[in-house]
C-alpha cells in the first residue's frame, strides 16, 4: 500500500529531462494505452522510471517500518494463538518489503541505495506507521483499517503498467486479506467482551480512523502528481475515489461491531449511496510526513539500530561465503 | 565485505509437480545455500512450491528488448508453420 508520499515529493520528476525523442515517448504512451505491460529492460521515459522507483521504494520502506507498531505487541499478545498469528503477519510484511525492493531493483536502483535512503531519512514511508500502538485493540485496528486501506490502494496496483510491480502486487494482495481478517477478528472478540474491552476497541477506532483516511494521500485538488501517473497507468483511481470506497465499505463493518466512526458527518447519503466525511486535518498529515509525527524519530532510530546490530551477521555470512568459494576454487 | 552488497539471485518456483518452474522474483544472498533458504522464506510461505531454483542474476543471458523486432523477425514470415495456413477441402474430416 502506502504510496501516498508519491504526491508529496519530487514534483519535478514528472517533467523528465526534455531530451527524450517525442517519437519514443509517443510509442511508449501507445503501448501503455493498449494495456501492454512495460518490462524491466524496455525503453521507458526517465520520469516514468523515477516515479516508479520512488513509489515502489516508498512502498517497500512502509512495509519494513510497518513491522514496528505491531512488533510492539508481539511479546504481550493475549494468547499463544494471537501471538503466532501476529508473528506470521509481521513476517508477511517483511516479505512484502522484499518483493517490492526486488521489483524496484529491476529499474536500476540498488538495494543498498534504497536502504541507505531510508536510514538517512531521505526516503519517505507511509505516515500511518508513525502513530503509536498503545493497546492490544490497536493491533486489531491496524489489521482492519490500515490493511483495509492498503487493500483498497493495492488492488488497482495489480493492474499497474509496470510488469514487475504489478506482479509483486498480485502476490501481496493475496496475503493482505489474511491481515485484514485477523485484525477484524481481534475486534470482534473484544466487542463481544466486557464493557472495558469494548471501550478499548472504540478508543482504537477513534485514534486510527483519521490517520487511516490520510493513507490515501492528499485530496485530489491538491494532488499534483496524479494526472501523469494516471496517464501512465501507474495509478488507476484518484486518492479521493479510493478514500470514498474505503469509507463506504468500512462504516458498515464498524456498525456490525457496535462501534461508531469518530465523525459526525459520516452519514449515509441515500441519494448517492455514499457516506460523507468531515474535513481531514491535512496539517497533521503534512507534519507527520515531514517527520514530526508522534513516533517518526523512534521508528527511524529503531530501524537504524536493527541495521547496525545486524552488521556482524552480514559480515560473518559474507566471510563464510568467501571462504567456501576460495576452498572450492 | 561489510559494504559490499550481496549478489542478486533470481528465484524460480515449481508450484506442483507437472508444472514448469516459473520466475517469482529475486533475493540477495551471500551464497547459494542462503539464496535457497531466503527464497523459501520469501516466496513460499503458503505452500506455493515443491521445488525452487535460484541462479545468480549475473549468470542469466537475456535477449535485448530493443532488438526484439529484428531478433524474432525470422519467425514472422513463416506463416506456413501454422496449421491455419492450409485450407482443407470440404468433405475431408479429422484433419
Amino acid at each position: 500500500m502506502y504510496t501516498q508520499g508519491l504526491d508529496q515529493k519530487g514534483q519535478s520528476d514528472a517533467k523528465g529531462d526534455g531530451l527524450e525523442a517525442a517519437a519514443d515517448l509517443a510509442a511508449f504512451q501507445k503501448r501503455v494505452d493498449a494495456e501492454e505491460k512495460i518490462e524491466a529492460k524496455d525503453w521507458m521515459p526517465e520520469a516514468y522510471r523515477r516515479t516508479l522507483i520512488r513509489q515502489i521504494s516508498q512502498h517497500a520502506h512502509s512495509e519494513i517500518i510497518g513491522m514496528q507498531p505491531e512488533g510492539n505487541w508481539l511479546t504481550r499478545a493475549p494468547s499463544l494463538k494471537r501471538k503466532a498469528i501476529l508473528l506470521a503477519k509481521i513476517q508477511d510484511e517483511a516479505g512484502h518489503g522484499l518483493y517490492l525492493y526486488s521489483a524496484a531493483e529491476t529499474l536500476g536502483v540498488s538495494r543498498d541505495e534504497m536502504v541507505g535512503d531510508l536510514l538517512s531519512g531521505k526516503a519517505k514511508y507511509s505516515s500511518i506507521f508513525n502513530y503509536p500502538t498503545v493497546t492490544w485493540a490497536d493491533i486489531g485496528a491496524i489489521g482492519w483499517l490500515v490493511d483495509g486501506a492498503a487493500i483498497m490502494n493495492q488492488i488497482p496496483l495489480c493492474r499497474c503498467s509496470y510488469g514487475p510491480y504489478s506482479r509483486a502486487m498480485v502476490r501481496i494482495c493475496k496475503e493482505e486479506s489474511f491481515h485484514q481478517r485477523q485484525g477484524y477478528d481481534i475486534l470482534v472478540e473484544l466487542c463481544k467482551g466486557t464493557a472495558e474491552q469494548k471501550a478499548m476497541a472504540q478508543d482504537a477506532l477513534n485514534r486510527w480512523w483519521w490517520p487511516s483516511l490520510m493513507m490515501f494521500g492528499p485530496s485530489d485538488k491538491d494532488s499534483k502528481h496524479s494526472a501523469q501517473s494516471m496517464a501512465w497507468k501507474i495509478k488507476r483511481f484518484s486518492n479521493d475515489e479510493l478514500r470514498q470506497k474505503f469509507i463506504d465499505v468500512t462504516v458498515p463493518q464498524a456498525e456490525f461491531l457496535g462501534l461508531k466512526v469518530p465523525d459526525d458527518e459520516c452519514v449515509l447519503d441515500k441519494k448517492t449511496g455514499h457516506y460523507g466525511h468531515g474535513e481531514i486535518d491535512w496539517q497533521e498529515f503534512i507534519e507527520v510526513i515531514k517527520g514530526n509525527g508522534p513516533c517518526n524519530k523512534q521508528r527511524l532510530a529503531k530501524r537504524r539500530k536493527a541495521h547496525d546490530d545486524g552488521a556482524w551477521v552480514r559480515e560473518a555470512a559474507g566471510a563464510y561465503a568467501e571462504k567456501r568459494a576460495a576452498k572450492a576454487a | 565485505m561489510t559494504n559490499k552488497e550481496w549478489p542478486l539471485y533470481e528465484v524460480f518456483i515449481r508450484a506442483k509437480s507437472g508444472l514448469s518452474h516459473r520466475h517469482a522474483g529475486s533475493i540477495h544472498a551471500a551464497d547459494d545455500q542462503m539464496a535457497l533458504d531466503a527464497a523459501r522464506d520469501t516466496y513460499t510461505r503458503r505452500n506455493e512450491g515443491v521445488s525452487i531454483w535460484v541462479i545468480r542474476s549475473s549468470q542469466i543471458v537475456a535477449s535485448d528488448p530493443a532488438e526484439s523486432a529484428a531478433f524474432f523477425e525470422p519467425a514472422e514470415d513463416k506463416i506456413y508453420r501454422h496449421p491455419t495456413f492450409y485450407e482443407m477441402p470440404d468433405g475431408v474430416e479429422n484433419l
